[in-house]
């Protein structure tokens, strides 16, 4: 059986519904992310499995016991604040044994337990410090040995990284998942940055104006988006127009051009689908044999560091975005100059009937 | 030319002066730092003035008897201004623990549960501003004279109801403290925090949101007392005449030089107590402010 157990979870505020039939079973160990937007019930349902927000309906079960009405202080689940919550007038030793000493335990027990915490988060000559002596790095490292020093069943993170800077959010995010790994804790972890919940998890539920569009591990999610929100909220998405030559062949023409696709296409000749195509799926150059090709002219460069982002235009309208990794020999096209671009056959993803440019997900998900 | 007006006719009165003051003038800028720093210089010494004449004047008034601290002899020497003392600072810390076993609990929860009712709390909170303290002495008479609550025939029922007004007055002035204090640290995340770690009410309450207002319960506590102390109305028509403004009411009918002495007195105690929440508040100042990037 399953060691964290959302069934039916509901939570409504007034008229607006936060959650709706949320349906989630995570094994013990398991690192579960909850990614989607500002606003689509992740934080919420987070709290109601912390107990700070008690669900309108279905249960919520933790290692086979029934916890959807149990308070907070008595679900022995760890967690970890975006504000990191430490307490002011507490030293980072205090932090962090807290939760031991409301459990009573002794005080030696208490001292070698910090101890070893300290020393996992790599702060070990800072536990006499407050935390208004630490670096918000340093804060949210204690705010983690604190949450995991009595040994919660499940450890609970509700965007713990959003406070950091960028550098200093990879490192940490790479501690989590290490910390987490080597104490086996059963992990919810909420964002809103897919990076994040792609590099950490083992399976990352996708959410949407208060339901689960899709569960699945990283690779799932981002290469076979089971809906055409998840497909472009994960990674960027060139959405193109393209009119059925041949819908057994699977041939199209997008911007008067004939490319192939590996299936069948579920639309008449001459009806008009939108393909999504992943900027990572489309190479410089005219490929191997029998990839499809689309010529154009560069319309922008970006330069973003590790990668370059290209806009190549194929016809007015519709424009297909490419990385290309970045290296000291690279010869960037200049603009407006003549470019083919290519991609293999079993890239595009087919939505038929969808709008061009930017992805408008309910009038995709209404075609799907 | 009218006062005030603009144009190149310069304005009458100090608040012409003060805008010949301001206004820029040729001249090197070491030239214009120099004339305001001295600008600066009149106005903190016509407010330094403004506060120290009156105590200078007092104190030298007190001075006056032969030998020169008779005054302050005769009042220390007098039995009331002590007992007196004892007595409002006694009503004062009853009414402070009873203020805040009220405030504390009500704004922490209006803060955590209720913030929607946080204007309608104030608004309640400042209720002692509107109604003037005869009025709410004249109808705690009324209510409490007579049965089924006859509290004003006995000293305790009395002392009771004084404490019953003060608690009342202090409202304001406690709640502010209060909710300041609570508007400075992240009480939902802290309170949440304490939950997760297995912290019951009484634990979270004592153990983390109190610590974290020290300085405010302090602030609002000496407020207080102050209050309490320099109350004259509701201690006077409660009869409360041990009370400490009620004796200096009394004293300043009856002697001449001895009110001046105890408003100095009472004044150096003020200070004191100011002094002690400056000491007691900069240990926690960096503490409280900094919980964390929101």
């Amino acid at each position: 059986m399953s060691f964290v157990v959302l069934t039916g979870v509901q939570k409504h505020f007034g008229p607006t519904v936060a959650v709706e039939d949320f349906n989630l079973s995570a094994e013990r160990g398991e690192f579960v992310s909850f990614l989607g937007p500002s606003g689509c019930g992740k934080t919420t349902t987070l709290r109601m499995i912390a107990g700070f927000e008690v669900p309108t309906a279905g249960t919520i079960v933790l290692d086979g016991t029934d916890i959807t009405y149990r308070p907070p202080n008595r679900r022995n689940v760890g967690m970890v604040f975006q504000s990191y919550a430490l307490f002011p007038n507490m030293s980072v030793a205090d932090n962090i044994g807290f939760g031991l000493r409301v459990r009573g335990r002794p005080a030696d027990q208490i001292r070698s337990r910090v101890g070893e915490l300290l020393e996992l988060i790599h702060l070990p000559d800072k536990g006499k410090r407050y935390p208004f002596q630490l670096s918000g790095g340093q804060q949210q490292r204690v705010a983690l040995a604190r949450a995991l020093a009595f040994e919660p069943q499940v450890l609970l993170l509700d965007e713990p990284l959003s406070a950091l800077d960028a550098k200093i959010r990879v490192v940490l995010r790479h501690e989590i998942r290490a910390i987490q790994r080597q104490l086996g804790i059963t992990t919810v972890y909420v964002t809103h940055d897919q990076e994040e919940a792609l590099s950490l998890s083992d399976r990352v539920v996708v959410m949407s104006d208060g339901r689960i569009e899709q569960i699945g591990t990283p690779f799932e999610v981002y290469n076979f988006p089971s809906t055409p929100f998840v497909a472009s909220f994960v990674g960027t998405l060139n959405v193109l127009p393209a009119t059925v030559i041949d819908p057994a062949g699977g041939r199209l023409s997008v911007g008067g051009q004939e490319i192939r696709i590996d299936r069948q296409i579920e639309a008449s000749t001459g009806s008009t689908i939108s393909l999504a195509l992943r900027p990572e799926m489309v190479s410089i150059g005219s490929g191997p044999d029998g990839a499809n090709r689309l010529r154009g002219s560069v319309a922008d460069v970006s330069f973003l560091g590790s990668i370059v982002r290209l806009r190549i235009r194929v016809t007015e309208g519709v424009v297909v975005t490419l990385d290309v990794f970045n290296e000291p020999t690279l010869v960037l096209p200049a603009l407006e100059s003549p470019i083919t671009v290519s991609f293999p056959a079993e890239g595009p993803l087919v939505m038929i009937g969808a709008a061009v440019g930017p992805v408008d997900v309910d009038a995709l998900e209404a075609t799907l | 030319m009218s006062v005030g007006s603009g144009g190149s006719g310069a304005p009458f009165g100090p608040i012409g002066v003060m805008r010949s003051w301001l206004k820029p003038r040729p001249g090197s800028d070491g030239q214009r730092r120099r004339r305001g720093s001295l600008v600066a210089w009149v106005i903190l010494l016509i407010g330094v003035a403004y506060f120290i004449v009156p105590l200078v004047a007092t104190l030298e008034f007190s001075l006056r008897p032969k030998p020169t601290t008779l005054a302050y002899s005769n009042v220390l020497k007098d039995v009331k201004f002590g007992s007196s003392l004892l007595y409002s600072f006694t009503i004062g810390i009853i009414t402070i623990i009873v203020s805040l076993a009220i405030i504390v609990p009500t704004a922490f929860w209006v803060r955590l549960k209720v913030p929607r009712l946080r204007p309608f709390v104030e608004f309640v909170t400042l209720m002692p501003f509107i109604i003037p303290a005869v009025i709410l002495v004249f109808g705690i008479i009324r209510v409490y004279s007579a049965k089924p609550f006859v509290f004003t025939r006995t000293e305790l029922g009395s002392d009771a109801l004084l404490v019953a007004a003060y608690v009342v007055l202090s409202f304001p002035y406690m709640y502010r403290a209060v909710d300041t204090g609570l508007a400075a640290i992240d009480v939902r995340s802290l309170t949440e925090a304490a939950q997760s770690l297995g912290a019951g009410w009484p634990r979270i309450i004592l153990r983390i949101i109190l610590p974290n207002l020290r300085t405010a319960l302090l602030s609002g506590s000496f407020l207080t007392l102050a209050i309490v102390v320099g109350e004259y109305t509701i201690a006077s028509f409660l009869a409360r005449n041990n009370q400490f403004g009620v004796y200096l009411s009394l004293l300043g009918q009856n002697k001449a030089f001895e009110p001046a002495a105890v408003s100095l007195i009472s004044f150096g105690l003020t200070w004191l107590a100011m002094i002690v929440i400056a000491l007691i508040g900069r240990g926690t100042r960096g503490r409280v402010t900094v919980v964390g990037a929101r």
